[in-house]
């Protein structure tokens, strides 16, 4: 019966890990919009996250003519 | 008919051109006066686009938005229909980008981003997801160990999952259970029941009780039944959220009917746009044609034709001119004015009629919901039954202990959950179905109020009608036809539209044609003077047009010909009444229009009791008059002078077209056409009213089970957490039968066609 000494914690523990990450994917705003994310894993480009391509794009324009 | 458009340019005098670009200037600043200033100094606006679709448009609108220049990144949300522009400056031109967007094809006005709504997220709808997730883990692990318990482990084994189990839902009771403690305080504070106070008690017993028989090593521990009533309860009160935030933003993405603000002739004689509670009276503004009139003003020059169909109900537009007052939410029609304010915002009609609404909404009283009605005589009799068992116990077997634990077992099997989810489980599958249809629904009671009317009421213009029709009259002639049709097509005046729409020969070649705003449609063909508008005005180039009815097209010195302006009915207008006549409901009218027209369109769809002339007072008026005979009335009205009224009635519907008063005012909003969304709303809340009875019904009778065994003493744990879990699916099974059956097979058939698609 030891082992549940093990066990037990072990499953606490990945249950809370997993309420760790739901809270973690709510602050950022992950379930604001779930029909449209069902639709954007079917684009077909790749682009960088809207943070990166921001800051992407706006060095692009600064350096553009 | 080239030959007549050629002359496409309506000609323009040089003030004309002022005015427009002082129109467009407005339009500019309005959209402006949406963007919000960013930390980093972006700015940001929300525009609603309400053909959002599909994946493909989400696709479509963020890769053009992404590419043009002044925007830095656009971000679409598909489920609100909202696209979120961040622009590089925080004085970008939003305008630009809802033009872009039109030519893609999706016409966008910007949202109303109310400044309660600063952050824009919801949060109560997060707490509640937290919440729900907290009790969904407390659910689960303590189920590992109560399944461990029931299929036998005992001694220490037993007395340890229970401390385990205890430890995770004091934590967990205390987090998820705050939404339910807080509205049964709430409840108990100001001395009433509702359904929260009976589920607040037996939660807390069932943790108290549990505890207690852990810390004496005892059998029986309720925890998991504590904790998954909690995260049952939860999810029907998110779907609940969830349903009204959904119609919440559908009404905030219609597009804003009133002005935010004006172009305010300065002293140095610039136009500046100002925003509204900068306007004191005595100032001068400039209203050009197609903008709504923002305050009530007086004109001082120019003159126009008004569609003050939202303002007073009346279908037909009125010319204005030098003198005439304009009540805010006017709808200017044809010429540009200036006009001398004579009231600020705060005291304009849209101000006095919010007043009214309001007022009227206060002597409504308060509605007590089902569920509140049902906990009012539950609470009671489970808590009375609990004492009765302790008693009865203590008697019988003058054990304390097992007494006290009888009755509490009692309070927790009765714990409403069942009942709990019985209506909002069934107004989330009713409100989804009703959103399908079109219809948005603010919130589960509107549901249940509409299924208990007893009167219907419709107002007349823009709700039975929409647009008007034009007859000719007088002579058969087709030359004075083709004429009267190429003057008719150089106005947007609604008249002339319906009077182009109402010729069907071509139009014949017109020169030099100009519209004088507030009069008609001036030009000439084949050299011979030709003028279409009011008859007095036509009247001044030939006499036979004198003392006919408006509007009026004649040749110089020939002969005229008049037009008949006819209200159109809305589609479905004669079903709509026609079916409530049939369900033995009387429909009437109240019009605030003038005798004959009113009475035109009721005896076309037969309606007996019409009242016309009515101000948005005798309205109220009216409608209080029904309820105090004990009527439930049903008020279906768009216009400003209904919004008092829509909130005086039992239940009140309005289509997207309303003012934006009456829809704030209305408890349904239809957004398509048809007005056959009213009998199927009806219909819908009478089923959806059938399914919440038949789920009290099932209620019942689990609890007339499971009261006599949990007070005969035989209620195990497991048999608490199976017959709880039972009821609740059994309801929320119940609630799902508001679907049609037909769906299901639908969306087979789809994915069978797009499997082809895909082979």
């Amino acid at each position: 019966m030891t082992i549940l000494a093990f066990l037990i914690p072990i499953t606490l523990g990945m249950g809370a890990v997993g309420l760790c990450v739901f809270f973690w994917s709510l602050r950022s705003n992950q379930y604001d919009d779930l029909s449209g994310d069902a639709e954007r894993i079917l684009f077909d480009e790749d682009r960088p996250l809207p943070a990166a391509s921001a800051r992407l794009s706006n060095t692009t324009k600064e350096t553009a003519p | 008919m080239t030959g007549c458009q050629v002359s496409e340019n309506i000609q323009k005098t040089s003030s004309d051109e002022d005015y427009q670009s002082s129109s467009t200037a407005w339009r500019k600043a309005e959209a402006r006066s949406t963007v919000r200033i960013l930390s980093d100094g972006r700015g940001q606006c929300v525009l609603s686009v309400p053909d959002l679709r599909c994946g493909g448009c989400v696709a479509t609108i963020e890769r053009t938005l992404s590419t043009r220049t002044d925007v830095v990144s656009a971000r679409v949300n598909l489920t609100l229909k909202q696209v979120v522009v961040t622009f590089v400056n925080a004085d970008a031109d939003p305008t630009s980008v809802i033009s872009a967007l039109g030519l893609l094809g999706y016409p966008a006005t910007s949202a109303d981003q109310d400044q309660s709504h600063e952050n824009d997220t919801d949060n109560v709808g997060r707490g509640l997801l937290r919440a729900i997730a907290v009790a969904g883990f407390g659910a689960m692990n303590i189920m590992i160990l109560s399944v461990a318990v029931w299929s036998g482990a005992a001694g220490e084994t037993r007395d340890t999952f229970h401390l385990i189990s205890a430890l995770i839902a004091i934590p967990v009771v205390a987090y998820a259970g705050q939404p339910f403690f807080q509205s049964a305080f709430q409840a108990l504070r100001v001395r009433r029941l509702n359904m929260d106070v009976p589920i607040a008690v037996a939660v807390v017993l069932a943790l108290a009780l549990s505890l207690a028989e852990t810390m004496r090593g005892g059998e029986q521990a309720f925890f998991d039944a504590a904790v998954t009533l909690l995260f049952f309860l939860l999810s029907g009160r998110y779907l609940d959220h969830l349903m009204r935030e959904r119609a919440r933003s559908a009404v905030s993405g219609l597009a804003r009917l009133s002005p935010r603000g004006a172009m305010l002739r300065q002293p140095d004689g610039v136009l500046t746009y100002v925003p509204l509670s900068a306007i004191a009276p005595g100032a001068i503004i400039a209203i050009g044609p197609d903008e709504r009139v923002p305050v009530d003003v007086s004109v001082i020059s120019g003159s126009t034709d008004l569609d003050r169909s939202l303002v007073t109900g009346e279908a037909i537009p009125v010319p204005a001119g030098f003198g005439d007052t304009l009540e805010a939410g006017t709808l200017n029609l044809t010429g540009a004015v200036e006009a001398e304010v004579l009231r600020s915002a705060d005291e304009s009609f849209l101000a006095q009629m919010m007043r009214m609404q309001s007022e009227a909404e206060t002597g409504r009283g308060t509605y007590v919901r089902i569920a509140d009605r049902a906990a009012r005589l539950y609470a009671p009799v489970v808590h009375l039954l609990a004492l009765a068992t302790f008693v009865g116990w203590v008697l019988a077997t003058g054990d304390w202990h097992t007494s006290a634990f009888v009755a509490i077992s009692v309070l927790i099997i009765t714990c409403p959950c069942a009942l709990g989810l019985a209506v909002p489980v069934a107004h989330v599958v009713a409100s989804g179905r009703l959103m399908r249809m079109g219809i948005l629904m603010k919130d589960g009671s509107a549901l249940e109020r509409l299924a208990e009317i007893d009167r219907v009421v419709f107002d007349k213009t823009g709700t039975l009608t929409m647009g008007t029709a034009a007859v000719g009259l007088g002579p058969n002639d087709p030359a004075l036809r083709a004429a009267a049709k190429a003057l008719a097509l150089k106005s947007f005046h609604p008249a002339a539209r319906a009077i182009a729409i109402s010729i069907a020969e071509l139009p014949c070649q017109l020169d030099d044609a100009t519209e004088v705003p507030g009069f008609g449609v001036a030009g000439c063909v084949g050299g011979r003077a030709v003028r279409l508008g009011r008859a007095d005005w036509v009247a001044d180039i030939s006499m036979q047009a004198k003392d006919r009815a408006s509007p009026v097209f004649a040749f110089a010195d020939g002969p005229a010909m008049a037009f008949d302006l006819l209200e159109t009915l809305r589609p479905g207008a004669f079903d709509a009444v026609k079916s409530f006549a049939a369900a033995g409901i009387p429909v009437a009218m109240l019009s605030g229009d003038i005798e004959a027209r009113a009475n035109r369109i009721a005896n076309q769809l037969d309606i007996a009791d019409v009242r016309s002339g009515e101000t948005p007072a005798d309205k109220i008026a009216a409608l209080n008059a029904l309820r105090d005979d004990g009527y439930r009335a049903l008020m279906v009205g768009d216009g400003l002078n209904d919004a008092a009224a829509l909130a005086a009635a039992h239940v009140s519907m309005a289509p997207s077209s309303a003012s934006d008063a009456g829809r704030t005012a209305a408890d349904f909003i239809f957004l398509r056409d048809g007005l056959e969304a009213v009998p199927a709303a009806w219909r819908m809340a009478r089923a959806t009213a059938r399914i919440v009875r038949q789920n009290f019904g099932l209620a019942i009778a689990y609890n007339c089970i499971a009261i006599p065994l949990a007070m005969a003493g035989l209620v195990t744990p497991l048999i608490a957490a199976l017959a709880m879990s039972a009821s609740s699916i059994l309801v929320i099974g119940n609630a799902l039968r508001l679907n049609p059956p037909e769906k299901p097979r639908e969306t087979q058939a789809l994915r069978h066609k797009r499997s082809e698609v895909l082979a």
